[in-house]
């Protein structure tokens, strides 16, 4: 990285240009998969685990019931234990009324009930999202970006109780440290690069019933196909949490420093931190 | 310093918020539009080449015990044809049913459910997979369509097997069809099934004879079959998709 000054701050280049490109396609590429995939879960909002979805055996099952006051409620039954998720889960507003629905209109794309197009934007999206994985990660991995800056170092590795502490009391490195990845950061890029994506890939194809033919060990790796779309299902949240966690990040660490950085490669220090003790030192 | 990065924070999250709205929006706006549904359409040709690339042709779907059998296998779309030609055929436990196979073929041929029976013909316990997400497993037994085609001798030039059914899903709708290319159609457990677990095949689930196609989808495997005619082009049927399901929006490859 190299550093150059300007005025009374510093700025280093801090993302090289496929990294940018690739962050960006692939957040437009999760956006759009998660609501799809939400879409798609509602023409049957229940989970299984094996090979069969046997009526009575879901793991998770939305639906709608009827309330007291004769209107439709939401209920979400989690291993045979009913809750009521009126208005989000199972039953949610569409237009005036609440009517029977998985997740509600606002979390799905298209809005309204219409699995043909959720299929056509999703499986649209999951090409380019693992073309641009693909992609990023022959670069990371040729060009040295992940054993450079992704990798944890063993000072990493000793620090992470440190990091974990200093994570807890919303205290984030500064200056010169900010300029490279903590080892928690590194940690969870690492798992979304090289476990997450590849799971939520792998357990997409294995619901294919043209890929299953060629190759039944890809299904039964994860228990069956239902179990298969299950595992898909949580990997999908296991995004969304990593997201909601990265946004969050990005806001108390400086929105606009972080997002210029994103965009244009350049990322600000300020001196007059730059004096300031680091936790990890 | 304070004030200005409270408001541009402020500033900022209003941007963000206002885009995330306009986003969602926006995809509804582009969901309605014709050239975006051709855009994303095209998804579909990457996927059936890439799989018609990688995937050996003669591979078979996976195929399961008798004891890993569903204890009800879902009837979806139709389940009772409301059809008044129909329901005098069922009447008469189909005694005076005809499977009529015609188009791009040497000799046409009206076959008796006894006929088809007589065809050479396969049984497996396989995995039904449907595009809602929904999957069972059944045994079913019937002629090998590929046995079917040479019966009747299709010509050089033919592409597509089309299948006609007797059911329209509304009272007075489009009846359903659907169409599979030579490779799929002669593939070793494509077959027309007259029986699911060792049964006759239930009206529920299409008697007197239903389709499998066990590397796709459950739309491909048409209920009820009525007629089968061997095409060249698909144009011409229904709003030329290739299917009931396909003029509606769904992938005619259905291998995902």
């Amino acid at each position: 990285m190299s550093g150059t000054g300007v005025g009374s701050d510093r700025r280093v280049y801090r993302h090289a240009l496929p990294t940018r490109l690739s962050h960006w396609l692939a957040a437009l590429c999760v956006l759009v998969l998660v609501m799809s995939g939400l879409q798609i879960f509602n023409a049957h909002p229940a989970l299984y685990w094996g090979d069969r979805s046997d009526p009575g055996r879901a793991i998770v099952r939305l639906r709608a019931g009827e309330a007291p006051d004769g209107g439709t409620r939401g209920i979400t039954e989690i291993g045979g234990r009913a809750f009521d998720t009126t208005g989000i889960l199972g039953a949610s507003r569409d237009g005036g009324e609440v009517v029977e629905r998985g997740f509600p209109s606002w979390s799905t794309l298209p809005g309204e009930q219409w699995l043909a197009m959720g299929r056509r934007w999703h499986l649209f999206f999951a090409w380019l999202f693992v073309l641009n994985g693909a992609a990023f990660c022959a670069w990371a991995l040729g060009r040295g970006h992940v054993a450079r800056d992704l990798w944890p170092t063993a000072r990493d590795l000793r620090g992470i109780p440190h990091s974990i502490a200093d994570h807890l009391r919303f205290r984030h490195p500064t200056g010169e440290a900010a300029s490279r990845y903590n080892a928690l950061q590194k940690g969870a890029y690492l798992a979304v690069l090289f476990i997450l994506a590849p799971l939520i890939v792998a357990t997409g194809l294995g619901m294919s019933p043209a890929i299953d033919a060629a190759a039944p060990w890809l299904p039964a790796m994860f228990g069956g196909r239902q179990s298969a779309r299950t595992v898909h299902f949580a990997a999908c949240f296991a995004f969304v949490a990593f997201a909601g966690g990265h946004l969050f990040m990005v806001a108390v660490t400086g929105v606009w420093n972080n997002l210029r950085s994103m965009i244009t490669g350049w990322y600000r220090i300020d001196p007059s931190e730059e004096e300031a003790p680091l936790a990890d030192d | 310093m304070r004030t200005t990065r409270t408001s541009r924070r402020q500033f900022g999250t209003g941007i963000l918020q206002l885009l995330g709205a306009s986003l969602l929006a926006g995809c509804d706006q582009l969901s309605q539009s014709d050239w975006v549904a051709a855009v994303l359409d095209r998804a579909e040709g990457l996927t059936r080449g890439a799989q018609t690339a990688i995937l050996p042709r003669r591979a078979l779907a996976p195929e399961f015990a008798e004891s890993q059998r569903s204890a009800v296998f879902p009837g979806n779309g139709t389940i009772a044809p409301s059809e008044s030609l129909y329901q005098a055929l069922a009447r008469g436990g189909f005694a005076d049913y005809r499977l009529e196979v015609d188009g791009l073929v040497t000799r046409p041929a009206r076959l008796s459910l006894a006929d088809v029976r007589a065809l050479p013909s396969r049984t497996q316990i396989t995995r039904h997979d449907c595009v809602e997400g929904w999957s069972a497993i059944a045994k079913w037994k019937g002629a090998r369509v590929a046995a079917l085609l040479d019966h009747v001798a299709i010509v050089p030039g033919a592409r597509y097997v089309v299948f006609r059914c007797f059911d329209a899903l509304s009272e007075g709708g489009d009846t359903y069809y659907e169409s599979l290319d030579l490779d799929d159609a002669r593939h070793e457990q494509t077959i027309l099934a007259y029986e699911m677990n060792d049964r006759p095949l239930p009206v529920t689930n299409g008697a007197p004879l239903r389709l499998r196609v066990e590397r796709q989808l459950g739309y491909k495997m048409a209920k009820y079959v009525r007629r089968i005619e061997v095409v060249d082009h698909l144009d011409a049927i229904g709003e030329g998709r290739g299917g009931y399901w396909e003029d509606r929006g769904y992938e005619w490859y259905a291998g995902i």
